[in-house]
């Protein structure tokens, strides 16, 4: 073992080194060190309008006891969950159709347009949607040939929810893609010659097989949806705040950067913790290991 | 299978695939819009919002500094990227677990909270407010993307074909410069043009560090907060067409190797 080992060493060298080190010593100063630093700023205090270190549990007790913080937890919780529930039930009839349907050509069309917009920039997206939603916007215009309207589409949470699927659908869409086109074919013809119906076959074949995309899916639909701050803001209309607008808020103009930092690292708590429960029901189900 | 629900699933996703694409084809199709509010009726045809963008020197400033972030990120990025794949098709090692885990997890972060914890960290470092911290933050999130797309260029690479060349007396350096990299160039390409394109549309990271040296999308957020204006439908459009330009040529440059 121990010969290994400086067999090993001998052979990490000036090559090595100069492949292997800058992604640690990037990763570690401007990625590892900013979180370590947020973690720890929870803990400080500002002192006259200066951030000063210290260990005290003020900034956890002042945001944790004030019912905004909780109420804004509750409301972002609650979008992140429908989110993930709507994408991943929209997206659902979309990727089988394209995993089971379409032809090669049109499933490479479609997966070429589901990436390019997860490149693009949401902002601009986001804002396009606030002037067609708004009052005297394209749908309302429409909605008024008919006479309807106008319906109040931003400022609410039907905007923020808009808002978030324009976010999450494309990536949604193309994780349930990937899922389903791992379900052998052979197995849903099995289902078939065997007399299920097809929804049959869907619900107890094809859903099963695909559930640890599936998850996966509905679990990144969560994460992109809890933290993002541009929905809210520009289509929710911020009230109530969710998460992401109290960590701007007291960042930008509350100036009170540790407490921003409280909610900063309530959010990831959070977020690791969904992560797992969500990977535990994928994979760790005891007894129905596949 | 029945025609019917086939059917209706087709319907279904051509409707989602609108409600996807529908704000970019608007925000395009109402920066050419002469009215002042972009909706309907259609107010005829002009070019004036790209004309007064054109003049508006924040708007030009905000967009060179944007290009000089992206082009800098995007060689920076690629090149650690390309460095964290190779060590990873190389080498074992110890603790290589969570050597891999550091240089994938970033873009898993909320941008939002990596924002905030940047700020504090660079303040103490006396960054914050150059373009250099923008740039240091913009390559933590986009390394992991030219490292994923290398390391699948990698993975067809026999692990022979290294130790063929140092065998043939190549040393590791020049097996590297005229096996390796030549075998890579198709996804490095890929990769410097997808950063390049996450780099020039990332706002909130930007925004947090950048002070007052505005990039493009920080300037389009500063817009927002003020009235609806075609102005932001005219930036909004040439930020799409540059990175969506960019992402469509990373997916040709990564296709045309599954075609081959």
């Amino acid at each position: 073992m121990t010969d290994r080992t400086s067999q090993r060493r001998r052979r990490i060298d000036g090559f090595a080194l100069f492949w292997g080190a800058p992604s640690f010593l990037w990763q570690g100063v401007f990625f590892l060190a900013p979180l370590i630093v947020l973690v720890a700023m929870s803990f400080w205090v500002v002192r006259n309008f200066r951030l000063t270190p210290d260990f005290v549990f003020g900034n956890w007790e002042r945001m944790l006891t004030r019912d905004y913080f909780w109420a804004g937890y509750g409301y972002t919780f609650q979008l992140a969950l429908l989110v993930a529930l709507l994408a991943s039930l929209i997206a659902f009839p979309v990727a089988h159709y394209l995993a089971f349907r379409a032809r090669p050509g049109i499933r490479r069309l479609a997966i070429f347009l589901l990436i390019t917009p997860f490149f693009t920039s949401y902002l601009v997206r986001i804002y396009s949607w606030k002037i067609i939603l708004s009052t005297e916007g394209v749908l309302n215009v429409m909605f008024g040939w008919l006479g309807l309207g106008p319906f109040g589409m931003i400022d609410n949470a039907f905007g923020a929810v808009v808002g978030y699927l324009t976010l999450c659908l494309p990536l949604v869409i193309i994780i349930q893609v990937f899922a389903l086109s791992a379900v052998g074919r052979a197995l849903i013809g099995a289902a078939h010659n065997l007399g299920a119906p097809p929804l049959r076959t869907t619900l107890t074949v094809t859903i099963p097989a695909a559930r640890i995309g599936l998850i996966l899916a509905a679990t990144f639909a969560f994460i992109l949806s809890f933290g993002d701050y541009v929905s809210p803001t520009y289509l929710g209309g911020g009230t109530p705040p969710t998460m992401s607008i109290l960590v701007v808020d007291q960042t930008k103009s509350g100036n009170h950067w540790p407490r921003a930092s409280v909610v900063a690292v309530t959010m990831v708590l959070t977020l690791v913790t969904v992560l797992f429960a969500a990977l535990f029901a994928a994979y760790g189900r005891p007894g129905k290991k596949t | 299978m029945s025609g019917a629900r086939g059917g209706l699933q087709a319907v279904w996703t051509v409707a989602v695939f609108v409600f996807i694409l529908t704000p970019i084809a608007s925000l395009v199709v109402f920066s050419f819009n002469a009215d002042r509010f972009p909706s309907l009726p259609w107010g005829g045809f002009s070019l004036v919002w790209y004309e007064a963008i054109l003049e508006d020197q924040t708007v030009r400033d905000a967009m060179w500094r944007s290009l000089r972030v992206s082009a800098s990120v995007s060689v920076l990025a690629t090149f650690i990227g390309f460095a964290a794949a190779y060590t990873d098709y190389r080498y074992n090692f110890t603790g290589k677990m969570p050597y891999l885990a550091l240089a994938a997890l970033p873009p898993t972060v909320p941008v939002l909270i990596l924002g905030l914890g940047m700020l504090s960290f660079f303040s103490m470092i006396d960054l914050v407010g150059t373009l250099r911290a923008v740039i240091a933050g913009h390559v933590v999130i986009c390394a992991p993307f030219a490292m994923a797309l290398i390391r699948m260029r990698l993975a067809d690479m026999s692990p022979d074909l290294e130790p063929a060349a140092w065998n043939l007396g190549a040393s590791r350096w020049r097996t590297m410069a005229t096996v390796t990299l030549p075998w890579c160039l198709p996804s490095i390409f890929a990769a410097l043009a997808i950063t390049a394109a996450v780099s020039f549309d990332e706002f909130m990271i930007a925004w947090f560090v950048s002070g007052l040296e505005e990039t493009l999308p920080v300037r389009i957020l500063a817009l927002l907060q003020g009235q609806v204006s075609p102005r932001i439908n005219a930036i909004g459009s040439l930020v799409f067409f540059v990175s969506g330009l960019l992402v469509v040529i990373a997916q040709l440059l990564t296709w045309r190797r599954g075609a081959t």
